[in-house]
């Protein structure tokens, strides 16, 4: 019972001083998970980021996760999961009611719309680490072993999912990301199955 | 009708939470495509607005968008049923991969199919940027000189953030604080040629 309660708190902990997503909670796990209550070595944290970086869902929730089901088994999982993102559901909603009730106001208006330049900033950014990401020739679990700037695979799927992307049109609705992203999927394992 | 909402609500949150490799700023696309452009239940720049939000609370950017998008289309029961979407997937499946960790990670089907699909993740953020952009300068209302500061805006937060790794906060916060300048600036030019208007009646 006292380690559920220590799981739920320091995850919270984490839920509440990491600012600005996933990279930003890193060492914040590691000072609470490896650091302080030595949950796991630092091995297994380099593992746990690593499982979170190949894995949908966000890094703090994917660790939460990991490192609840090491100490306490599944109900190590959901308390740890609670207590990360309890903060977020009392905060965000408390700022969404106040977001629908003042952004009519000219200030509010102008203050959002200066916001917005730098999110698609941030959204571009975060899309070109991965195109990168994809993109590199030497995937440490995926090795092509040839001389070329680009893995000429990777930029064939990348190619095909985007021009399906943009310009399909199924009953005047673009493709659902999910099936261009699991669509890649296939493709991956038929070309690099194949070469 | 209502109650019909909240299912499509948690189904779409749980099959975008499914597909959000990399977190944070990955989710965004995948909601503006499935939110704005299918189901229409949020406008554009609201989206915009739910992000900026999200990205200066704490916590799990993708969480904090479920919930202001939750509560946007279906207010608190609508933020619950979609930080249930956005969190069962991840719960899930690393509770299966740390038990079978070691076989997970040498599977090599496992990782080919984990390279195409980065690919086809990438390749939808890009899409959207190009989307976004889009918004970002073709709106009818937005003067030349607007459509400048925007375009200096966006390069130089883009600067900031790619190659001198300043925290997103600090670029959204001095981004806020231009845009109010901005907007007090502009107010008092507007009352001035209010007051000039006086003076010559």
């Amino acid at each position: 019972m006292k380690i559920l309660l220590e799981l739920f708190l320091s995850f919270f902990h984490i839920g509440i001083l990491s600012f600005g997503g996933g990279y930003a909670a890193m060492p914040l796990i590691k000072e609470q998970v490896v650091e302080l209550h030595g949950w796991l070595s630092m091995a297994g944290f380099a593992d746990i980021i690593t499982i979170a970086e190949m894995t949908p869902g966000p890094i703090a929730v994917n660790c939460a996760t990991f490192v609840g089901i090491q100490v306490a088994g599944i109900p190590g999982a959901l308390v740890a999961t609670a207590g990360n993102i309890t903060p977020s559901c009392i905060i965000v909603t408390a700022l969404a009611y106040v977001y629908y009730k003042y952004r009519g106001l000219d200030a509010v208006k102008a203050v959002l719309a200066s916001l917005r330049p730098a999110i698609i900033a941030m959204i571009a950014s975060a899309g070109l680490t991965l195109l990168t990401l994809s993109l590199a020739p030497d995937k440490d679990f995926f090795p092509i072993k040839a001389d070329l700037p680009v893995d000429p695979i990777a930029l064939a799927i990348f190619a095909a999912a985007f021009i399906a992307g943009r310009c399909i049109k199924v009953k005047g609705q673009k493709i659902s990301p999910m099936w261009i992203i699991a669509g890649s999927g296939v493709m991956g394992l038929i070309l690099y199955g194949i070469f | 009708m209502k109650n019909n909402k909240l299912v499509v609500l948690f189904f779409e949150t749980l099959k975008i939470s499914a597909f959000t490799f990399g977190g944070g700023f990955v989710i965004i696309p995948l909601l503006q495509r499935k939110f704005v452009e299918n189901l229409k239940w949020i406008d554009e720049e609201g989206m915009l607005d739910m992000t900026a939000i999200a990205q200066s609370t704490p916590g799990p950017v993708a969480v904090n968008v479920a919930i202001l998008a939750g509560y946007h289309v279906a207010g608190i029961p609508g933020a619950a049923i979609s930080v249930l979407g956005t969190i069962i997937p991840p719960l899930f499946i690393i509770s299966l991969i740390s038990m079978f960790y070691n076989t997970f990670r040498n599977n090599i089907y496992v990782n080919i199919a984990m390279a195409g699909m980065l690919c086809g993740v990438a390749a939808v953020i890009l899409d959207v940027v190009i989307s976004m952009l889009g918004l970002l300068f073709k709106g009818k209302d937005k003067t030349i000189a607007g459509r400048i500061i925007s375009l200096a805006m966006l390069v130089a937060a883009f600067v900031a953030n790619r190659f001198l790794k300043i925290n997103i906060i600090f670029i959204i916060l001095a981004s806020g604080v231009i845009g109010l300048m901005m907007y007090l600036f502009g107010n008092r030019k507007d009352r001035r040629k209010g007051e000039d208007n006086e003076d010559i009646t």
